[in-house]
């Protein structure tokens, strides 16, 4: 399913957030979206996945999601988003049960997707018993449960540290080389943009504009840590930021 | 010079120690037995320990025992699931509905300084001199600070939590049901502490008006009589079943709360 923002721009009071935003977001497509801190990337996500409405311009969907899509604007949350009160199963659990689906196929899917997850072992655990990374493979299993057109990833890595990054970023590049899924990607990790990317949108600082959209033609499975051109692109994208992020460091937050 | 760094940290951390608490109130008992014994406390300050304890054994011996505690124990029940109840449900409403929130909050605020001893004759003219006056009463006093502790309770639940299951396109009532209500747990169970020490105040106070038996009443002839060892027995009564209470509610706490770090 293609998506197209059209023209949107966003206002919270008189402060623009957001100006006049045109993008489109192709099938199978990682989008990344960076740019420095508070210049509405991530409020470009929730207005994505129908949390928010900007005050002019619409996000379309091209053509209806999949029949088999429970969920199609699927969120993944920085801080996780899991209940405390359920276990890694009961949390998988929790997405699937409004579906009317049977007890039968709920569980081959939640079995389905802690394997893939490589989370089948610990179904029973509570989250406060699980790792950053854990807790966060936690909540990819429950967005593959609904099986989502589109992804939408609110800073996903931005919680771990450094080794678990890496750790995941594997991970998720694994996933996407079995079933290609669409996904926008909202970071302010350029390593993370240059390895997980097909396309990276550059944000200015508030209100936010597209800057810059830089295309990565080497395939994801292709991309390694410390790789020559990889590097080069980020470097680029840091050229292009780093004025307006040592602005954004100086300003007031209203 | 070749010295250890002097220790600093420690401290500030309240770590569990076992049969303090009973320690002390043994030891202020036998002081107290000691005491009245001896002679420096007189028997019009302070009944010996032993013939309260004495007293309270007659009073199981002879039945009478329970014919108050039951009374009393139904009345708190009643009223304080009644209280309670209704308190979690308002508390509720009001945190999610801005409505509830704008027409309820400052009714709340209203009555939550009244002394509602004081109501309890507007009580027995509503609701006669019977049972129901006494469950009226209870409930009102309960239902205040169990209404204030819910909808503080529901304000603090996690927004990203609701994000998350409005993300995931759960229903509203599943939100409410598998988000809201369980994240407000915490904050409604230490409410429900306050609420039920307030219900047993407020037993004591309703029974000590009308009634032929329950603590309160038996308290009251006690004092009455200035018969300090029953007085003293009933208040060991009122006493004891607020820490069984309390007893009770940690238990469930830590059931219901188990997932917590």
């Amino acid at each position: 399913m293609d998506l197209k923002i059209d023209a949107l721009t966003h206002r919270y009071g008189p402060t623009e957030v957001l100006a006049d935003i045109n993008l489109v977001i192709p099938t199978g497509r990682i989008i990344c979206v960076v740019g420095p801190s508070g210049c509405g990337k991530s409020t470009l996500l929730r207005f994505i996945g129908g949390l928010e409405q900007p005050t002019s311009g619409q996000v379309l969907q091209l053509s209806d999601p999949p029949a088999d899509s429970l969920n199609p604007f699927t969120f993944v949350f920085q801080d996780f988003a899991l209940l405390p009160w359920r276990t890694v199963d009961g949390n998988v659990r929790l997405v699937l049960e409004d579906h009317g689906l049977g007890k039968s196929v709920v569980d081959r899917i939640v079995t389905d997707v802690l394997a893939r997850t490589k989370l089948a072992d610990f179904a029973d655990a509570l989250p406060k018993n699980l790792s950053g990374g854990m807790k966060q493979r936690v909540a990819i299993a429950r967005a593959l449960a609904v099986r989502p057109a589109v992804w939408l990833m609110d800073e996903p890595l931005s919680a771990l540290d450094a080794q678990t990054r890496e750790l995941l970023m594997d991970d998720l590049v694994g996933l996407w080389l079995r079933q290609p899924f669409t996904a926008v990607y909202v970071t302010h990790n350029l390593a993370e943009a240059v390895r997980l990317g097909h396309r990276i949108v550059v944000l200015s600082r508030r209100p936010g504009k597209i800057r810059k959209i830089i295309d990565i033609d080497v395939p994801l499975g292709d991309r390694h840590a410390g790789d020559a051109a990889l590097t080069e692109i980020e470097q680029e994208l840091w050229h292009l930021m780093r004025d307006e992020a040592e602005a954004a460091d100086q300003e007031l937050i209203t | 010079m070749n010295k250890p760094v002097p220790y600093r940290g420690g401290g500030f951390r309240p770590t569990r120690i076992r049969g303090l608490g009973l320690f002390v109130f043994i030891a202020l008992l036998l002081i107290a037995e000691w005491g009245t014994r001896a002679g420096w406390i007189t028997n019009l300050t302070l009944p010996r320990p032993s013939d309260v304890i004495r007293t309270l054994y007659d009073l199981a011996a002879s039945g009478m025992l329970w014919t108050h505690l039951g009374p009393s124990l139904g009345r708190l029940a009643v009223g304080a699931f009644l209280g309670a109840g209704v308190g979690v449900l308002v508390g509720v409403a009001i945190g999610l509905s801005s409505v509830m929130r704008a027409g309820l909050v400052p009714l709340v605020a209203a009555l939550f300084p009244i002394p509602k001893i004081a109501l309890l004759p507007l009580f027995v003219i509503w609701f006669g001199i019977d049972e129901m006056s006494k469950y009226a009463l209870i409930a009102f006093g309960t239902f205040t600070p169990t209404v204030v502790a819910t909808y503080g309770a529901v304000d603090n639940v996690d927004r990203t939590l609701i994000s998350m299951g409005q993300s995931f396109g759960l229903t509203r009532a599943s939100i409410i049901r598998k988000i809201v209500l369980p994240g407000a747990m915490p904050g409604i169970l230490s409410g429900l502490r306050i609420s039920l020490a307030i219900a047993i105040i407020l037993l004591t106070a309703a029974e000590m008006i009308g009634a032929e038996y329950g603590i309160g009443a038996y308290i009251l002839q006690a004092g009455a009589l200035y018969d300090l060892e029953r007085l003293f027995a009933g208040v060991a009564m009122l006493s004891f079943l607020g820490v069984s209470l309390s007893f009770v509610l940690g238990k469930i706490e830590a059931h219901v709360l188990r997932w917590r770090i």
